[in-house]
């Protein structure tokens, strides 16, 4: 185990680049992804991981990088929001399927739903409830984002 | 009715999606909080722990000396008083906390680790005083009064009415008919009472804000506001800045429902900024003080008396609603006209005597949330209804269509219903009956331990905006002939601005995709829009919006007229070209003539293409006191909505089956879109309804401040929603259409609360529903 004190360098692969922060042992994940390297895809939204707007991927799961420190993130493979480049199927869906209105969950959601259908391409319904569950949407009534992420399931189940 | 629903390439009927729909899917969107920069210091914010203390001394010594710290602010610094309606709310606590969450010191540091550290050095010596927690508390004898002085402070406008010596904000009363002869001619009457506690907005974004000075003395703001021109004149007023001066800019905001109109952090942002030197600041609260600190929505206690023919027919109503609008006024006292110009609900009662007062407690103060007021009193009318169709022995859905308000009636602020100001009650509650299948009865028995039920409720709303809320636009064009729209229409999720970039497209007959919409609000660069508030936008901005578009077809038919050789009046408009009636093949795109024509022989022809329009409301008139006769808005919305339960009689846990929404809506704009909204109501009225309400410990402090210990609806809670609707336009409403953005909540937890009472067979007249209030409703106890 790695000892820190006070600020120390260290270098975190995020969206498949190496970069490099400063950071306190107590910094965040979230805050240091937000305020260090612009990454502000993921939001906070309670710091407290009850909401998931703040979702990433660390090694293709999901974590709620509010309760993630960027020391421990080291060494692991991080995806943001961002690092989709817009590419996502579960991105063409949320939009067709107007599984948002004012967004602010949206790039948490779709973190989510990117890993359930890397892990579960053909998810069903149950599965589905439980993987999302973890996310907050305070806009929309969730059958929207239920009938997105069916939509690209769906998909899955075909090919 | 202004323009004509006319299909085109695109069309406004077109279900397509927002238009900043994949800004928001790439995280691209930016917020409030995403616009960091690195020279900003960040304030952090101490609050009372005390419901009602008088704050004895406090000691910032320690904390000033920590490392990084720039400064600390206490309500010493800028004794001022804010508020929009009445000047009672000082921005930090000065000599008196009247809630706990009540914001008492701000520290200024160069980050939020050391702003946190200092923030715990500060030492306040507290006397806590007595506390009143709900209405009838405040205004019990011997009550606590949270305003001595209240016959002192200034009222920003005319029509509140404070009573100095008592916990009341000010009371509006309604008097139509007479009310006593009326009841004793009653073959029926019922009454009730009703309890709903203050809850939260909850949007997703926490509320942030940021400001500086330059050295010139220009202050510019940054905040997730619903009303950066309401952020804009109050800094100048409570800081005595020229409102030139100060600059607002919204980015997108993360959600709001009413919770980010009022003035809070700008003012602290803007303190803050000044005690640094101008240097910029940004305020950062977390969830817990975002709950507990900033305004929440409104308590309320209310009590219902009806009477009526034992056919049902109501003859005459007796309402008493009390708010609990917490420390502090804000905009309650518009939401307390607003209940009682509004608050039989959606029906033709002739003797009426509603008295609606705001009611100060030791609460967080309340501010508009989702519904300004009638998602609370509705529920207790929709109770009411349903208790005396019990007490008629007649169907909820009959007694409902047989006193539905129509056309000719007169409203309870004796306002003539017409079907362009009202809408089609009665046809929005036949198209519920078959929506819902009614028929199949209200309660079924599925086996042993299960009953399905289902309870329906009305709805409506009339926005109460000031009589003199205005609104503008501005059209510029692109060399490609596409138009930038700019007006000052927050996006916060309603989706306001792509249904009015729909109705552009249809105005000026070009494809959406030619229409460029700027997302974000800058005071300096927009055009004053009242506030994006009361589902008003499309109204209030949509007049103006047409007239700009009027503003530059004309400009475009003058110029294509001198360049076609023709007269105006035969120039069409039509795919972003002008032609000739009579030859539709001489024609310019507008790329040829929106920033001037140039003539093959290189004379200019013309002047560029700028579209301006502004509205102010007209008409409306302030409620007269003693009878409450007056107008406060241009038009009400109607609808009736259904929820469908399947309850477990053993444990009194429930799930939420279906539930329904036929709303009148004017005309058919983006359904699609605007299904979303409504549902999106719906839900929050289901999460509001089953479970959510600020608990409060015995201290008067709230013990729910975190979305750990303060629930929402997740995904699989949610039901499966029907929609449909009704469309009588509203005639001076561009397209005929009507405010439907905020009203899917609206009848909603009434709806639950009619089915559970059904599935129960037992009054159920509080809010929240959880399986434990039905258990103890059902006699169950401890
Ligand atoms: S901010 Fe991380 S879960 Fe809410
Ligand atoms: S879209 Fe606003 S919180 Fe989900």
């Amino acid at each position: 185990m790695r000892r820190i004190e006070g600020k120390a360098i260290i270098e975190l692969r995020v969206n498949g680049e190496a970069r490099t922060v400063a950071v306190r042992p107590s910094d965040l994940l979230l805050d240091v992804l937000r305020n260090q390297l612009g990454l502000t895809g993921a939001k906070p939204g309670c710091k407290n991981g009850d909401c998931g707007a703040c979702t990433v991927l660390m090694d293709g799961w999901p974590v709620k990088s509010c309760l993630v420190l960027a020391v421990e993130a080291e060494g692991h493979e991080l995806l943001t929001v961002e690092g989709l480049e817009g590419k996502s199927p579960v991105q063409a869906a949320f939009v067709g399927h107007g599984a948002f209105q004012c967004g602010y969950c949206t790039p948490g959601f779709v973190m989510v739903c990117h890993a359930m259908l890397t892990h579960h391409p053909g998810a069903e319904e149950l599965v589905m409830e439980e993987w999302l569950q973890s996310n907050l949407c305070r806009c929309t009534s969730y059958s929207e984002i239920r009938d997105a992420v069916r939509a690209v399931a769906n998909a899955g189940k075909r090919e | 009715m202004i323009g004509k629903v006319i299909r085109i390439k695109t069309s406004i009927a077109d279900a397509i999606p927002r238009i900043e729909a994949w800004e928001k899917a790439t995280g691209e969107a930016k917020y409030c909080g995403d616009l960091a920069t690195p020279d900003e210091l960040i304030a952090r914010v101490l609050v009372s722990p005390h419901a009602h203390a008088r704050i004895r001394s406090i000691d910032v010594r320690a904390a000033a000396a920590m490392p990084g710290v720039k400064a600390i602010l206490t309500g010493e610094d800028f004794p001022i008083l804010s508020g929009v309606l009445i000047e009672d709310r000082p921005p930090l606590a000065k000599e008196r906390v009247r809630y706990a969450g009540e914001a008492v010191a701000v520290v200024v540091a160069a980050d939020e680790a050391q702003a946190d550290l200092a923030l715990q050095a500060i030492r306040v010596d507290y006397a806590p005083l007595p506390f009143a927690l709900t209405p009838s508390q405040a205004l019990a004898a011997g009550a606590p009064i949270l305003h001595e002085g209240l016959g002192e402070y200034k009222l920003a406008v005319e029509d509140v009415y404070p009573q100095p010596g008592t916990n009341i904000v000010s009371q509006y009363n309604m008097r139509k008919g007479d009310t006593a002869a009326a009841f004793s001619q009653c073959e029926v009457v019922m009454e009730q009472r009703y309890f709903l506690p203050p809850s939260d907005h909850l949007a997703m974004e926490v509320r942030t804000a940021r400001a500086s000075i330059t050295g010139d003395g220009e202050v510019a703001v940054t905040t997730c506001s619903q009303a950066p021109h309401v952020v804009q004149e109050q800094i100048a007023t409570c800081f005595d800045v020229p409102t030139g001066k100060v600059r607002v800019t919204v980015p997108y905001v993360g959600g709001s429902f009413g919770g980010k109109a009022p003035v809070t952090l700008e003012l602290l942002a803007y303190m803050a900024t000044k005690k640094v030197g101008g240097r910029p600041v940004r305020v950062v609260l977390p969830r817990e003080q975002d709950m507990a600190s900033a305004p929440c929505r409104l308590g309320l206690e209310a009590h219902i008396k009806l009477g009526a023919s034992k056919n049902g027919v109501l003859k005459a109503a007796e309402i008493t609603y009390h708010l609990d609008c917490g420390a502090y006024a804000d905009i309650a006292p518009y939401m307390t006209m607003a209940m009682a110009a509004n608050g039989t609900g959606p029906y033709n009662i002739e003797n009426l005597a509603c008295d609606a007062v705001s009611v100060y407690t030791n609460h967080t103060y309340a501010t508009s949330f989702r519904g300004f007021g009638h998602e609370s009193y509705l529920f207790c009318v929709e109770r009411a209804m349903d208790a005396l169709a019990k007490t008629c022995g007649m169907d909820p859905w009959e007694i409902r269509f047989r006193n539905a308000i129509r056309p000719g009636c007169l409203s309870p602020s004796q306002i003539e219903c017409t079907a362009s100001n009202l809408g089609d009650l009665p046809e929005c509650l036949n198209k519920l009956k078959a929506l819902s299948h009614w028929e199949e009865g209200r309660r079924i028995r599925v086996d042993g331990r299960t009953v399905r039920a289902k309870g329906i409720a009305c709805l409506w709303k009339a926005v109460n905006p000031p009589s003199d809320a205005i609104s503008g636009a501005v059209l510029t064009f692109n060399a490609d002939g596409s138009v930038n729209v700019n007006t000052g229409v927050i996006e916060m999720g309603s989706g306001d601005k792509t249904r009015l970039a729909q109705m552009l497209a249809d105005k000026l007959r070009m494809d959406i995709g030619m229409v460029h919409v700027a997302m974000s609000v800058d005071t300096r660069a927009n055009p004053k829009h009242w506030k994006t508030v009361a589902s008003l936008s499309e109204y209030l901005n949509g007049v103006a919006l047409m007239r700009a578009a009027e503003d530059a077809l004309s400009q475009i038919r003058s110029i294509a007229a001198q360049a076609l050789h023709c007269a105006p009046e035969e120039v069409e408009i039509d795919d972003a070209k002008a032609h000739k009636r009579s030859n539709p093949k001489e024609f310019f795109h507008f790329k040829e003539l929106v920033h001037g024509y140039k003539a093959p022989d290189g004379t200019s022809v013309g002047d560029p293409v700028l579209g301006r329009g502004g509205f102010m409301l007209k008409g409306l008139s302030p409620l007269e006191p003693g009878t409450g006769r007056g107008k406060l808005a241009p038009a009400w919305t109607v609808g009736a909505q259904v929820v469908e339960i399947e309850m477990d009689i053993f444990d009194y846990t429930y799930r939420i089956l279906r539930a329904g929404t036929v709303m009148d809506i004017g005309a058919p704009i983006n359904l699609k879109a605007t299904t979303e909204m409504i549902n999106g109501g719906v839900s929050m009225g289901l999460s509001l309804a089953s479970r959510e309400a600020f608990a409060y410990d015995a201290a008067g402090v709230t013990r729910t401040p975190n979305l750990r210990t303060y629930k929402l609806l997740h995904i699989g809670q949610e039901p499966e929603y029907r929609v449909d609707f009704v469309f009588t336009p509203q005639e001076d409403a561009p397209f005929g259409l009507r405010s439907f953005t905020e009203h899917g909540i609206l009848g909603i937890p009434a709806a639950l609360g009619n089915a559970l009472s059904a599935a129960l067979d037992r009054e159920i007249n509080s809010l929240p529903i959880t399986a434990e209030a039905l258990w103890k409703a059902a006699g169950g106890n401890v």
